[in-house]
């Protein structure tokens, strides 16, 4: 009777879990691959293979996105890290006690406002017509208003800003662990600052750099507003290859395959990344 | 004596830095929302004195947001979205923290990392997956039974599901650790002065999710509300919020109505993240 409840219990608890992967996430991958390895050779005629895939081989443009999004995205996270970790280990190791609440907080009230209004403040700011360009225009320090959109030091700039929260925040709460004692004893050992560093600090904050990274990464790669917005119509980002075969020229099978592609790209590019620091995904993403 | 000063030297470095990063950090947000209150018809320099025609004023040229007709309906849509997607993901949420914290069943490990993957396929994936999957549906049945399910066509339902498949992974992580915190003794002691197990769920264990719960709505419906990727493909005819900006900001002669709302949400999601942020805290003392 008593492991009657049980089971039923599990049960009653595992069909909510199960209708959402399985409906939601499972199948709908597994309908794009097979709609990925179908082609239209005449109306209503359909024929299975790996046309689409060999068709982009074949179209430099389109492996040269995936290859520049692949690139930039890395170049993003990396620049993340770098940017962000000084700021983490400050907010977590050096400001006082009451500041750094408020400068975590700081951190986190950007992070829920919308990509698309930041990306508008970018907008606001770097356009031909914008704050920056009459700034100096009114300093004198230019003769005519410069246009600072649509080019790629922009877009990887809006993009670092886009995302740089997500590195932060684990950083902060991995960091916060840290008892001060280890720093401490790094440096009464004889160790000078960087050795400290490299030693002690990043290896005990490994997983939140690991997560930070991930998540950084997966979202400048699947990004679509910055890049469309600060880089203009050729920004040359993959995911508006995939919007461009959808939506504009209805091709769903070639635009199936590109999904899977960026897919399997930035799956690839995680499972190497857990694979190089020895993590794992339950213990870095989930925890942030 | 010379260590020293050098020490003084980097540590006043390392503030500058830290300032000019929130400099960073604020520039692009007190841009959208500064321009709310220019009385001028574009968002740029010069400063032409201050207004709340962005917001109030019923007219056109300068028709403020609180008059804009497909402004507030992209509003209404977007709440109306980030509601049902943050109820349904927490009610997910909350039976997948009892399922992976209480249960035991065969590989348990390899179902908890599908739990967590959605949150790392790109958006713009889940948008295309869910597109195509309820497309060959419709069109199934409607080849089968000539019978068209509206429901299955772009639209609220689809824009719902999709935001779903991925918010409940952050809510079941956020209600899930919460969970595990959870002292075994005060159900035991419950149930030892008579209760029954509905009565200790609804009375014990719920009571002290509820932070957790809350927490997570808000985080959920303020994902839901921002999201545009996985939106973007699965909207209909009855476009949320930055669908419909999104839209106005690609045309060039937009007006300062665009900061108005950018103003409105900036405070809107601040509060809401402080709100989450108290609730937070709350926990970790009680």
């Amino acid at each position: 009777m008593q492991s009657d409840i049980k089971r039923l219990s599990l049960i009653l608890l595992f069909a909510p879990f199960a209708l959402w992967i399985f409906l939601l996430i499972i199948v709908p991958h597994a309908g794009m691959v097979v709609l990925s390895l179908r082609e239209k050779v005449a109306p209503r005629v359909y024929e299975y293979g790996l046309g689409n895939y060999i068709d982009f081989i074949n179209e430099p443009i389109y492996w040269n996105t995936l290859l520049r999004t692949g690139s930039m995205s890395i170049l993003v996270t990396f620049l993340a890290l770098i940017i962000g970790f000084p700021i983490a280990y400050y907010i977590a190791k050096i400001a006082g006690k009451r500041s750094r609440g408020a400068l975590f907080l700081l951190c986190l009230i950007p992070l829920w406002v919308s990509d698309l209004i930041r990306a508008f403040g970018w907008i606001l700011l770097l356009r031909e017509t914008g704050v920056v360009s009459s700034f100096l225009l009114w300093t004198g320090a230019i003769n005519q208003p410069i246009e600072f959109l649509y080019n790629d030091v922009t877009v990887i700039v809006g993009l670092v800003y886009t995302v740089i929260l997500f590195m932060i925040v684990p950083l902060v709460s991995t960091l916060d662990g840290m008892d001060d004692a280890m720093v401490e004893a790094g440096y009464n050992l004889g160790g000078n600052g960087f050795t400290v560093l490299r030693r002690i600090i990043v290896p005990y904050a490994m997983p939140g750099i690991v997560s930070g990274c991930i998540v950084v990464f997966m979202l400048t790669a699947g990004s679509y507003l910055t890049p469309i917005l600060l880089g203009g119509k050729n920004s040359s980002w993959f995911t508006e290859q995939i919007y461009d075969q959808f939506i504009t020229r209805f091709n769903w099978e070639s635009g199936a395959a590109f999904g899977f592609l960026l897919l399997a790209f930035t799956s690839l590019v995680v499972w190497l990344g857990l694979k190089l620091t020895g993590q794992t995904l339950a213990n870095t993403v989930a925890k942030s | 004596m010379a260590k020293a000063k050098q020490n003084r030297a980097f540590i006043t470095l390392y503030r500058l830095y830290v300032a000019a990063f929130f400099l960073f950090l604020a520039a692009p947000l007190v841009a959208a929302g500064s321009f709310a209150f220019n009385d001028s018809l574009f968002p740029a320099l010069p400063w032409q004195g201050f207004t709340l025609d962005w917001f109030f004023s019923p007219n056109e040229p300068k028709l403020g947001m609180f008059y804009d007709r497909r402004l507030l309906s992209g509003l209404y849509y977007s709440f109306v979205i980030g509601i049902l997607v943050s109820s349904l993901s927490v009610f997910v949420g909350t039976t997948n923290a009892f399922l992976f914290v209480r249960g035991s069943f065969p590989a348990k490990n390899f179902f908890y990392i599908l739990m967590i993957l959605p949150l790392v396929i790109p958006g713009v994936i889940l948008g295309i997956s869910i597109l195509v999957l309820a497309s060959n549906i419709a069109n199934g049945v409607e080849n089968a039974f000539n019978y068209e399910i509206d429901m299955l066509r772009p639209g609220i339902f689809l824009v719902v599901l999709g935001q779903f498949s991925f918010i409940t992974t952050i809510t079941s992580l956020v209600i899930t650790a919460r969970l595990r915190k959870f002292d075994h003794s005060m159900e035991e002691a419950a149930l030892n002065l008579g209760a029954s197990r509905l009565q200790v769920l609804r009375t014990v264990t719920l009571p002290f999710l509820r932070p957790a719960m809350i927490a997570a709505g808000i985080v959920g419906f303020l994902v839901s509300f921002e999201n545009f990727n996985t939106t973007l493909f699965l909207v209909g005819s009855e476009s949320p919020l930055t669908i419909t900006m999104f839209d106005r900001m690609a045309k060039v002669g937009s007006t300062p109505v665009l900061n108005a709302v950018s103003f409105v949400l900036i405070i809107g999601s601040g509060l809401l993240a402080l709100i989450t942020v108290a609730v937070q805290r709350d926990k970790s003392s009680g």
